[in-house]
């Protein structure tokens, strides 16, 4: 029905520019309208320009780019083509992103659980004001704070009885430097606690009272009945999950200033690495030639994209749907 | 088990403390008058401040904004008017979408479509916070609109306003305050941002030169202060213009969220 | 006796659903009109149509012919716009715009279209608030917020503001529902003030204020126009049993 409505609108509206009777309502729509548009010709653009730079790239080096190891823009045989592969960007964003949840996440569902059902209301509200202040700081800073404060905190104190303790796990094994995957997954782990405490505060928030007051009628401690709030919004924090997920593959400036930026498949955690977007933001600048070096760039950045929007659009997917079973059920 | 989550918050508020107290102690000292005056001077050298930096983020910013504000408002007012429309659904997704791309693929961006032409530049920069910025404000406008009530409109409406005069004079004026939080919201945001403008303006040293030309910023200066080996002279600048930056975009927030806070938490995420 | 407004086998949908059922009636000049009838009938729906609200909603449908002084508004061409500047409407809950002061909201329907002279404004502001029973209360603080003010007054202002561009009907929604008996009564002399000038068409779910404020008064029952006529007969004889289940409080 609204497609057929839509139609004749459409002819109307042109009839009635051609006979000059625009009325101003449908100047106002027309406008308006045009102006929302913008987003598709950002996005179609975006994706168009991204694609055809990596062409180059894609047709030199096919399914090869995914699971290559080398990353040679000046082979120093001459007679060798550049060779490039991203398989040790695509390690090092999957590690320093798990690594960030393993990290983030039980301290942002202490957060928001803190929050929405231990602490008094006030009290919930400055805090909450401060985590968020968390969200505001940029990147960069994180990361300049990362090098001069964190690293050397990390390299002293952390790591040598991380070795001591765990030492036994080939993850935590190698000298120990600064710069490395762990540091990098630790600065992401912090960076990602506001994203994920607010939207797990919010799935909280939006269980129904009636589900505490049952359990606590039942003779239940905040745990449980923590417990039980946890459970109820089980998919909407998955989506919290997912969205910090995003976040922390999208994160370019401050894992570029602590990873270390070594092209390498790290099998320690303590050694350095790169991810997708470090080596765009260390390397694009300076990529002038050969041209399929830029084009490999432009692949990484294509791959990253594809992450991030595959990530985020499950991830709201997710959460779209558990409050939308929440209210199905009645009980909103 | 509760106070385990009470020791989360504590995990998660050290790291806060922690960098606004090391900004500012390490910047303070860098921070001078002419820190905020004079040019930066190349790697290694004594002397000088970032005047360029704090000058180069100001135009990049107004410029973007000059963009992105206009498109997200009327984008925004779209979305919340015609609410129902197929092309508002679809656009509203995408602008969900856009806000999960990641900073530095909008600086690829910026680069594809501007530095390939014309190089280096301001605009380039510009075009690439507003595209950041745009997504932003279109959905703050959007919710801050959709909360005037519908009486508003129809008091106007039966008093013989057209539809299109009422949504810009009675149902904007109302959501205005709404509308501006959200604008400055994404100012400071756009602000603290050093992927997208790394790869468009270069960061240079010097003062601004043209909008075709590439600029200093703050957080690109950031960066490249933090990268130098010189670290007796060009770390503590990294920290000074570090504590510039964090000072004007945390006042924004703390503006902000003061003059809309609520009574009870609610996210603003 | 002048017809004012002349309603020819008026029907309203919400979609598919039929709320006003070929409604025919001739409404009086200078008199006041009452709408009753229990919830549901259309009585709002009705006066919607006449101002030409009711089409904005979507999915809202209209057929049939209301006459203006004899022309149709929902003819060829009218724009709805000009339609509600000569049938103004006051709603049920008082809704000044809260950002304005008492003096622009009062005048707000001519500022909004245009109009700027201070002169011919601060006379309008001047008259449509004493024509409204506020003038004495407020002419000391017309620059406070037109939020400031108490339910009665707020109404009162509506009321001002909805004369201020000079309409010739006057359609009233429910508009003592959201009062307390003072105010309501302070309202209801208005009302009958009014009508000397004006044509008044209220709504209301209270029958004993139709009963001292109307001339005439119309019964709708599930969309359709049960009884129509003058408030005495209407009250103390009514035709049809329908309406004399309705006024001894059977139902409704």
């Amino acid at each position: 029905m609204k497609t057929k409505e839509k139609h004749p609108k459409f002819l109307s509206i042109l009839r009635s520019i051609s006979k000059r009777k625009l009325s101003g309502d449908s100047a106002f729509k027309i406008f308006v309208t045009l102006i929302a548009c913008n987003i598709f010709m950002v996005l179609g653009l975006m994706f168009f320009q991204i694609i055809q730079n990596s062409w180059l790239s894609i047709q030199t080096y096919g399914m090869g780019f995914l699971v290559g190891k080398t990353w040679q823009p000046f082979p120093p045989n001459s007679s060798t083509l550049p060779s490039f592969g991203a398989l040790p960007l695509i390690w090092g964003t999957l590690v320093t992103s798990a690594i960030a949840l393993v990290l983030g996440v039980p301290i942002s569902l202490g957060i928001s659980l803190a929050l929405s059902e231990f602490a008094p209301k006030k009290f919930s509200y400055i805090i909450s004001f401060f985590v968020e202040l968390l969200a505001a700081i940029p990147s960069v800073i994180y990361g300049l704070w990362g090098i001069f404060v964190l690293i050397p905190f990390l390299q002293n104190s952390v790591y040598p009885y991380l070795q001591t303790t765990l030492g036994f796990l080939p993850i935590f094994q190698g000298t120990i430097r600064g710069p490395s995957v762990l540091t990098g997954g630790i600065i992401l782990a912090i960076m990602i606690i506001p994203t994920v405490s607010a939207i797990s505060r919010d799935v909280f928030a939006a269980v129904p009272n009636s589900q505490r007051e049952a359990v606590v009628a039942l003779g239940a401690t905040r745990w449980e009945k923590a417990k039980i709030v946890m459970s109820y919004g089980r998919s909407g924090v998955i989506g919290a999950i997912m969205l910090g997920l995003g976040r922390a593959m999208g994160e370019t400036m401050a894992i570029t200033m602590v990873i270390g930026n070594s092209f390498n498949m790290f099998s320690s955690f303590l050694e350095p690495g790169s991810t997708l977007a470090s080596i765009i933001a260390n390397e694009f600048t300076e990529a002038s030639s050969p041209p399929v070096y830029i084009s490999a760039l432009m692949e990484v950045g294509l791959i990253l994209l594809a992450l991030a929007i595959a990530v985020n659009g499950m991830a709201r997917l997710i959460i779209w749907r558990s409050t939308r079973k929440v209210k199905e059920v009645g009980l909103i | 088990m509760v106070s385990l989550a009470y020791l989360a918050l504590i995990a998660a508020l050290i790291p806060l403390a922690s960098i606004l107290v090391e900004t500012i102690l390490r910047g303070l000292s860098a921070v001078s008058f002419s820190f905020f005056l004079e040019e930066i001077p190349p790697l290694g050298e004594p002397g000088g401040g970032i005047g360029p930096a704090i000058q180069g983020t100001l135009i990049v910013v107004a410029l973007a904004s000059s963009i992105g504000v206009p498109v997200g408002v009327f984008s925004g007012i779209y979305l919340a008017e015609f609410r129902h429309a197929r092309i508002a659904t679809v656009a509203r997704f995408l602008n969900d979408v856009l806000t999960n791309v990641p900073s530095i693929v909008l600086g690829i961006f910026g680069w594809t479509l501007v530095v390939v032409a014309i190089g280096w530049s301001v605009i380039a920069g510009a075009i690439a916070l507003a595209i950041m910025m745009i997504p932003i404000v279109t959905r703050t406008t959007e919710e801050a609109i959709r909360l005037v009530p519908a009486t508003m409109r129809e008091a106007a409406i039966a008093l013989g306003v057209p539809r299109w005069k009422t949504t810009l004079t009675v149902v904007l004026s109302s959501a205005k305050k709404g509308i501006a939080t959200g604008i400055l919201l994404s100012v400071a945001r756009i602000s603290g941002e050093t992927a997208p403008l790394l790869l468009t303006i270069l960061g240079s040293r010097f003062w601004f030169s043209g909008f075709t030309q590439p600029t200093a910023a703050l957080p690109v200066t950031v960066f490249n202060f933090s990268q130098s080996p010189f670290r007796l002279v060009d770390w503590p600048r990294a920290w000074g213009a570090s504590l510039i930056l964090i000072f004007i975009i945390l006042i924004i927030n703390i503006i902000v969220r003061y003059a809309t806070r609520e009574k009870y938490g609610a996210s603003n995420i | 006796m002048i017809y004012k407004i002349d309603i020819e086998n008026l029907n309203a949908w919400f979609g598919s659903k039929q709320v006003l059922r070929d409604i025919t009636m001739k409404i009086k000049e200078n008199m006041v009109t009452a709408i009753i009838g229990p919830s549901g009938c259309g009585k709002t729906t009705l006066i919607r149509c006449l101002n030409r609200m009711h089409e904005l909603i979507p999915g809202a449908r209209v057929t049939g012919r209301v006459l203006l002084d004899g022309g149709d508004i929902y003819g060829e061409g009218v724009d709805p716009v000009t339609v509600r500047r000569k049938i103004g409407m006051v709603f049920q809950k008082p809704n000044p715009f809260p950002m304005m002061s008492i003096y622009d909201n009062t005048v707000a329907g001519l500022k909004l279209n245009g109009v700027s002279d201070k002169h011919r404004l601060d006379e309008t502001v001047e008259k449509s608030l004493k024509a409204a029973h506020l003038w004495d209360e407020v002419k000391a603080d017309l620059e406070k917020s037109g939020a400031s003010l108490s339910g009665g007054q707020q109404q009162r202002l509506c009321i001002a503001r909805a004369l201020a561009i000079e309409p010739e009907v006057i359609l009233m929604d429910e508009p003592t529902s959201a009062l307390d008996p003072t105010a309501a009564s302070k309202i209801e002399q208005l009302i009958r003030v009014l009508a000397q000038d004006y044509t008044v068409i209220i709504v209301t779910h209270n029958m004993q204020q139709a009963a001292r404020v109307s001339d005439c008064t119309a019964f709708l029952y599930l969309g359709k126009l049960v009884e129509y006529g003058s408030t005495k007969d209407l009250f103390e004889n009514p035709k049809s049993e329908l309406t004399e289940k309705y006024i001894t409080g059977e139902f409704g």
